[in-house]
């Protein structure tokens, strides 16, 4: 087995391709609720918007811009966010880097690490400040762990995320 | 890569309409979230229905996974241990020095304690405890503190009640599902429990750090009387815990307060009971309304 190989004369499914990004996401939201990790502190980066942002970064035009809305949404209810937190950082990240994107001419795999590293800040830092506001005291410090591991896992993930492309676009 | 193409619309009508389209849905989409962020604040319970619906969906793998592997729970506090395992073995060895004293008075006085029940026949109530759970996932995304036992609304178990090990306290149902319900863990700093330390009945509060330990503020004004090697354990006030749950142990102080370290480690845990809050557990006081209409004729 040489892995799929592309067909001459055939396109791959809308189905496929439309829904494997979406799905990739959602299985990214997923992950930690499934774990049986009973963790004293946040410890896992959140995939789901590890993923989010390197399928955005990797096609353009996959999504419409309010596709943050959505997601967040389902992220919200697997993560145990207050409900609207992702919804509402989430559709920022996603015009944020929609207003990077016209701004940059060229963008090199380093512009997508540093992107996805600010994108992780805003939501980490965001979703304190919204625990915060619900009368959490959770130190600062705690979340910087998880940015860590957010920028140091994001190259593996636009990885994993390239591979299941090739599987996308194969008919 | 190069900039994108159908967002940069140029002269085209329709592209810029589209654009601007999608600019207004995603922003109407972030005002959505915002509104409901303020919603969940004005009413916490609002959402607590899909939120359930979501731990439901997920619970069978989560308690699947979490039946085949123990141990990977306590992965963080392996960590830890490394960090400071030169200051934590001297600690423990003072502790268990201290403990074994504690250990012989306590194996006196529970044959004195057996001796006494006899006397006066009394018998353990077991109707406290609703169910017996597991806990199969936590929040390790999100900065709050919050863990998923495999049980639910058709096992009998409600919000707000007290969730405990054998070991200790664990925290409080904050959310319940049919099967699955989330508990919020004593080591969120929205968890609030009134403790006493167990050798004298030296009063605090027990809030928790939201890193797996719990700051105990002394309920007595001036010096802190709390020192490392205290174990806390519940004082019954307010009704949701009933006395004597062992909370935590006392392993610093600093700023007044002390540190604590829960002596239930939700980690390593095997089950962790359900109970009933503890007020519901007290009967009525037996003639109340006689005791009542005594004054009233003594009144007279």
């Amino acid at each position: 087995m040489n892995g799929p190989v592309p067909r001459l004369g055939r396109t791959p499914s809308r189905w496929r391709v439309q829904a494997t990004p979406i799905i990739c996401v959602m299985a990214g939201s997923t992950i930690p609720a499934l774990l049986p990790i009973i963790s004293q502190s946040p410890t896992l980066p959140p995939f789901g918007l590890l993923i989010l942002i390197g399928w955005r970064l990797l096609h353009h035009e996959i999504w419409p811009l309010w596709i943050g809305a959505p997601l967040g949404a389902f992220d919200d209810l697997m993560s145990g966010h207050p409900f609207g937190t992702a919804i509402l950082l989430w559709s920022l990240v996603m015009m944020l880097i929609e207003m990077a994107d016209s701004r940059l001419f060229w963008r090199d795999y380093w512009h997508d690490w540093l992107i996805a590293i600010l994108a992780c800040a805003l939501f980490l830092g965001g979703s304190l400040l919204i625990t915060w506001a619900s009368g959490s005291k959770t130190p600062l410090l705690l979340v910087l762990p998880q940015l860590l591991w957010s920028a140091l896992l994001y190259p593996l993930i636009v990885r994993i995320i390239a591979a299941v492309d090739r599987w996308r676009m194969m008919a | 890569m190069a900039r994108s193409s159908s967002r940069r619309p140029g002269i085209n009508r329709r592209a810029q309409y589209s654009l601007f389209v999608s600019y207004v849905i995603a922003i109407a989409g972030a005002v959505t979230g915002l509104l409901a962020l303020l919603l969940a604040k004005a009413d916490p319970a609002g959402f607590a229905v899909l939120r359930a619906a979501a731990s439901e969906t997920t619970r069978p793998v989560a308690a699947t996974l979490s039946s085949m592997v123990s141990g990977i729970g306590s992965i963080d506090e392996h960590f830890v241990a490394y960090i400071n395992a030169g200051s934590q073995n001297a600690a423990l060895r003072r502790q268990v020095e201290a403990n074994r004293v504690r250990v012989i008075e306590a194996q006196a006085i529970e044959q004195e304690n057996i001796r006494l029940k006899k006397l006066l026949k009394l018998t353990e109530s077991t109707d406290a405890e609703v169910a017996t759970a597991r806990l199969i996932s936590s929040s390790s995304t999100i900065s709050r503190r919050i863990a998923r036992i495999n049980a639910g609304s058709l096992q009998g178990v409600a919000t707000g009640m007290p969730v405990r090990a054998p070991e200790g306290l664990i925290g409080r149902v904050l959310l319940v599902g049919p099967n699955s319900a989330d508990v919020l863990l004593l080591t969120d700093s929205q968890n609030i429990v009134p403790v006493r330390r167990a050798s004298d009945n030296a009063g605090g509060i027990s809030t928790g750090r939201d890193d797996g330990t719990i700051e105990i503020r002394p309920l007595s004004a001036g010096a802190n009387p709390f020192h490392p090697g205290d174990i806390m354990v519940t004082t019954g006030t307010g009704g949701l815990y009933s006395p004597n749950i062992p909370v935590a142990v006392v392993v610093a102080l600093r700023n007044g307060t002390a540190i604590g370290v829960p002596l239930a480690s939700p980690a390593r845990v095997e089950a962790v009971m359900i109970e009933r809050p503890y007020d519901a557990n007290i009967p009525p006081p037996p003639g109340a309304p006689e005791e009542g209409d005594n004054g009233e004729k003594q009144g007279q």
